[in-house]
């Protein structure tokens, strides 16, 4: 008995099928059409989403892997469909999230002519993928699905994406469902070979701190290395700071926690990065938010970094000791080495810095961001799964809703896209069905996606649009307020809808906040209510501001922990 | 990717605060797009390609590429982990002057009158350097040797009238037996 004839869609979409994938993301399109006809002839168990937009797309599938760890599939068409991915896989690749993007494409003889929605997708995308392919034979569709499988999901992840002409996918497939793979300039299992020498030199420094700090990053969440960062810490008695994207790797209500770091991290482990006479960096790539002024930073520290990417190493910072590796299996080796050090002094000292600067915001004047997080972060009991867009209410959001586990905490950092958190949010909730999530956006990150909510409400899906609407682009007019005379610029959201009536047009569950006094209860009913998505509006007051605060491109030890008295100059940094 | 030799005529001396005279050679897979992926890494950085050798390998599915760079000094180390890191790069390598050999090899073509003749062979003579085309007002000469010897004939050349120069760009070899 022959086997039956596979055209190159369906030999595409039953290689997905045996790679595991479970989801894929997307929108339909011309030079799509036979790989979105595979869907419904080949059998398995991928589940498609059908999206509003492609941006959403991407965003779910991102959602879907940072709450997870595993990849998810977005499959769009070509030229503005293609087009649309774009600030989708930015934002994986910023923050290394496995992903891997399907496009449709022209046929293969009319590239190159300007024909009907073609893009060169794969000349477009190269600054912002792990790797990307233009497919020419249909045959080596399964060994190209494999090999971006492979290579999103190993050593540092990040988006692959596949461009697959039509005539490619819709000619017969000869060739071979299970061929190897044929990549010899790519071997992440190196990254499991860690050199004893730098082991032994992090070790011999380690005995010596007196006043050390761990900065825990992404890299241990993507090695599910928590384990031994806990072992790491709790044996020296090390205090840790994470990055944003590390939220969960140590937990945040652990008497070693420091929380959050950086330009609006905690007063206390700001100033725990300047005191300290250790930086002992496992998976962040010291990224400008966190390092302020490169040329101070550390300056009286021993550095150790350890990161799986050789091209992070003295890319911001000159550490004392490189160790390039998989964090899980540095940290075992090293855990081995390292015995208790006498901290008890460096651990008082920080306590009081807790004591003197903790997080706070006043409940009076007005309803505050703050507030709604932190009344959040209590009723939920920390459990739930936050996504968010970017700008203030992020800040504020990583400040006050502490994370206790990884893939619980969902939020765009290196690329700061806004629209990211509710589709995010989408994509988590369909991975995690048991768990809450969410999604806490802006008003002005939410009107970049909302088209997402029909996408939402079809699922049925339990998602909980927190919008902190202050009807203003609020980081962009706190930073006009500080450094530019208080001149509003492109930041009043004048003309936002009523949130909860078009939550409603979508027939999707809407509530206000307007009193601080109705924060409790009000959420309190949006968390009880499982029948779909709901949209929760919050109407906040537009004059508060983020602290602490380090203006971009200063120094840690030039930290705000407070509204300036006088007028600042303008920062030197990026953004 | 291209299989031809790509050639670049600036052989201008490089401003005081950028490094000149590295060279970087890389072996990759020899598809459509890697030198625009390498490329992207230099542009972004700021680096200039000083010249760019490409040519397929004894094995074809892969690809020799030789780099001539000036930039940043600072940025080095960043941008070989860099090339590293791409899929299609199988190894990149920054070659000391010392413990590798360059070559290169320029196209002179110069317009002569019947009196310089006999001069401007004496310089190629004294080169090493060929004819390869003897007209009755033009010669076209093929210099070869390291950059420094190529420039030199040049130089000595640009008294007459050179009216086009072509060079190859240099190609590296690790000396001995270690890889290039």
């Amino acid at each position: 008995m022959s086997t039956p004839k596979l055209d190159g869609a369906q030999a595409l979409i039953q290689t997905l099928n045996e790679l595991g994938v479970e989801y894929i993301f997307g929108y339909s399109g011309g030079a799509a059409l036979p790989i979105f006809d595979a869907l419904e002839t080949v059998s398995g168990n991928i589940k498609f989403v059908l999206t509003r937009h492609e941006q959403g797309a991407c965003h779910m599938a991102d959602g879907y892997a940072r709450a997870t760890g595993k990849p998810a599939v977005v499959l769009v068409t070509s030229g503005p469909g293609a087009g649309n991915t774009i600030t989708g896989i930015m934002t994986a690749q910023m923050d290394s999230v496995p992903m891997i993007i399907i496009t449709g494409q022209q046929v293969t003889w009319m590239l190159g002519k300007d024909a009907f929605q073609e893009a060169d997708i794969f000349g477009i995308t190269m600054p912002v993928v792990k790797h990307n392919f233009l497919v020419r034979e249909t045959n080596s569709l399964p060994r190209i699905a494999k090999e971006a499988y492979h290579i999103a999901t190993t050593g540092r992840p990040g988006p692959v994406l596949i461009d697959v002409p039509k005539d490619i996918s819709q000619s017969d497939f000869t060739g071979d469902l299970n061929p190897d793979l044929d990549l010899p300039g790519y071997n992440p299992d190196s990254a499991f070979e860690i050199a004893q020498d730098g082991i032994s030199r992090a070790a011999e420094i380690i005995s010596t701190a007196k006043k050390p700090v761990i900065l825990a990053g992404h890299g241990v969440m993507i090695s599910r290395a928590d384990e031994e960062l806990m072992e790491l810490a709790t044996t020296l008695k090390c205090p840790v700071t994470t990055t944003l994207l590390g939220k969960g790797v140590f937990p945040e209500t652990h008497e070693l926690s420091l929380g959050m770091l950086g330009m609006h991290g905690t007063a206390y482990a700001n100033k725990a990065m300047v005191e300290c006479d250790l930086i002992l960096n496992v998976g962040s790539r010291f990224d400008d938010r966190i390092i302020g002024q490169p040329e101070k930073f550390g300056a009286n520290a021993k550095i150790i970094h350890i990161d799986i990417d050789p091209s992070e190493m003295n890319k911001m910072v000159h550490p004392d000791v490189e160790i390039i590796g998989d964090a899980k299996t540095v940290l075992q080796a090293l855990n081995r080495e390292i015995a208790p050090l006498e901290t008890s002094s460096w651990l008082a000292t920080l306590d009081g810095y807790k004591n003197k600067f903790p997080l706070a915001y006043r409940k009076q004047g007005g309803l505050r961001m703050q507030q709604v997080l932190d009344e959040l972060y209590q009723l939920t009991g920390g459990k739930a799964i936050v996504t968010t867009d970017v700008g203030q209410h992020q800040m504020w959001a990583a400040q006050f809703y502490k994370t206790d586990a990884s893939y619980n905490w969902l939020s765009s950092g290196g690329a700061g896209t806004m629209g990211f958190g509710f589709p995010a949010a989408i994509g988590a909730q369909l991975a995690r069905p048991d768990d809450t999530v969410v999604a806490v956006v802006g008003d002005g990150g939410y009107q970049m996606t909302l088209c997402e909510l029909a996408t939402a409400a079809l699922h049925k899906l339990p998602v909980k649009i927190l919008v902190l609407n202050n009807h203003y682009l609020g980081m962009v007019r706190q930073w006009q307020q500080m450094f530019f005379d208080n001149r509003e610029s492109g930041v009043n959201l004048e003309g936002n809808p009523d949130f909860v009536k078009l939550a409603e047009a979508y027939g999707i569950k809407g509530f206000n906040i307007k009193r601080p006094a109705d924060v409790g209860k009000v959420l309190q009913k949006a968390l009880d209510y499982n029948d779909g998505p709901c949209v929760i509006n919050a109407e906040c007051i537009k004059t508060e501001n983020v602290f602490p605060m380090i203006p971009a491109g200063a120094a840690l030890e030039d930290m705000l922990v407070a509204p300036p008295k006088h007028k600042m100059a303008k920062p030197t940094g990026s953004t | 990717m291209s299989r031809d030799i790509v050639t670049s005529d600036s052989s201008l001396a490089p401003s005081p605060d950028i490094i000149g005279g590295h060279t970087l050679s890389m072996f990759v897979n020899n598809q459509p797009g890697v030198l625009m992926r390498i490329c992207q890494v230099f542009a972004r950085r700021a680096y200039n390609l000083d010249s760019v050798v490409v040519s397929r390998g004894r094995d074809p599915q892969f690809s020799r590429l030789t780099l001539g760079i000036s930039g940043d000094p600072a940025g080095l180390e960043q941008i070989i982990n860099q090339c590293n890191k791409l899929i299609d790069v199988i190894h990149c390598f920054e070659h000391d002057e010392n413990e590798s050999v360059t070559r290169e090899l320029a196209l002179v073509k110069v317009l002569i009158d019947p009196g310089d003749r006999a001069e401007v062979l004496q310089i190629l003579e004294h080169f090493g350097a060929k004819t390869v085309d003897l007209g009755t007002t033009s010669i076209i000469a093929m210099i070869y040797g390291n950059s420094g010897k190529v420039d030199a004939a040049v130089h000595l050349l640009s008294k007459f009238d050179i009216v086009e120069t072509v060079r190859t760009g240099k190609v590296v070899m690790a000396r001995g037996e270690a890889a290039t």
